[in-house]
């Protein structure tokens, strides 16, 4: 299995994992893109943890307002009508967890790796990049109407701050 | 006897949620005090008498390994069960915990009855009302 499937399937796990357990909601199989087949999300939450080691990377979750509200009121099991500090803890939170059980599972196969603390972003109208040009693998969920986009972008850490090819043709890694 | 219970995570909604499990866990559960990271966490210890501690790993200024070294040199705290409740599931940061004298582990995402269960072995059952 390539890198790039190894980390659609962590993505999947993970994410309908946390939210079966923390959540109470049952998520189906997300659809796996690669990059270019991406919409910018521009408006909304986003996410991002950095995941560092001898390979280095990040993690993303982005989703509308509504949806993140959302994910606020079923894991902490209040109401939520607005984005606020409570609702860009839990976006936090959501992704530590996520992003963290994708890392831990790679660990298998790419040895021990660092997490950093969760930024959360909430606005209109801005663009997200990685730098070094590393592509993103990523697994867009439905979550009833509301869609949740898990991403990940990872490269050795020796090639990271480097403009990289598109993952799978990058690494030679077969599991 | 209820037990008092420090929380420390630097995630405020972790530490709500731990707030809500431990209240429904029917264990006999007195003041759950929180920190968000490791030094706040000491600063609670050196002010309140805790019989256990929850604890996240990854965190600011003194993660959650740093906070249970601290504690587990210190006569006055290392008899305190401290519990890891972490994203960090490797077995190097488990092994390193164990070596540090943890108690217990728990990864995150955590259901109540996990929760539970890794307790039940220092908590007592709260008396019927």
């Amino acid at each position: 299995m390539s890198l790039e499937n190894l980390i659609v399937e962590y993505l999947q796990r993970a994410t309908t994992e946390v939210f079966a357990t923390m959540l109470g909601s049952e998520l189906a199989r997300g659809e796996a893109s690669g990059e270019k087949t991406l919409p910018d999300p521009g408006d909304g939450v986003v996410t991002f943890i950095g995941v560092a080691g001898p390979w280095a990377g990040t993690g993303s979750i982005s989703c509308s307002p509504a949806a993140a509200c959302r994910v606020c009121s079923c894991l902490l099991q209040t109401e939520a009508a607005s984005v606020d500090e409570e609702v860009l803890d839990a976006m936090a939170e959501l992704t530590n967890m996520i992003i963290g059980g994708v890392k831990t599972d790679l660990e298998q196969h790419l040895g021990p790796l660092g997490l950093s603390i969760p930024t959360v972003v909430f606005g209109r109208n801005f663009k997200t990049k990685a730098a070094g040009g590393a592509a993103w693998t990523a697994v867009r969920f439905d979550w009833e109407g509301e869609a949740i986009l898990v991403k990940f972008c990872l490269a050795p850490a020796e090639r990271a701050s480097r403009a990289l090819p598109l993952p799978g043709q990058d690494c030679a890694l077969e599991i | 006897m209820e037990a008092d219970i420090l929380v420390v995570d630097d995630s405020a909604a972790i530490r709500k949620i731990l707030q809500r499990v431990l209240r429904q866990t029917g264990m006999a559960i007195g003041l759950i005090h929180e920190a968000g990271d490791g030094q706040q966490a000491l600063e609670v210890l050196r002010g309140q008498k805790v019989n256990l501690v929850l604890t996240d790993i990854n965190m600011p200024k003194m993660d959650g390994l740093q906070l249970l070294a601290a504690m587990k040199s210190a006569p006055a705290w290392k008899e305190v069960p401290v519990v890891m409740i972490t994203t960090e599931g490797g077995e190097a940061k488990v092994a390193e915990a164990v070596r540090l004298g943890a108690d217990g582990y728990v990864r995150k995402p955590f259901t109540g009855d996990q929760i539970k269960e890794k307790l039940a072995a220092f908590l007592e059952p709260a008396l019927p009302l």
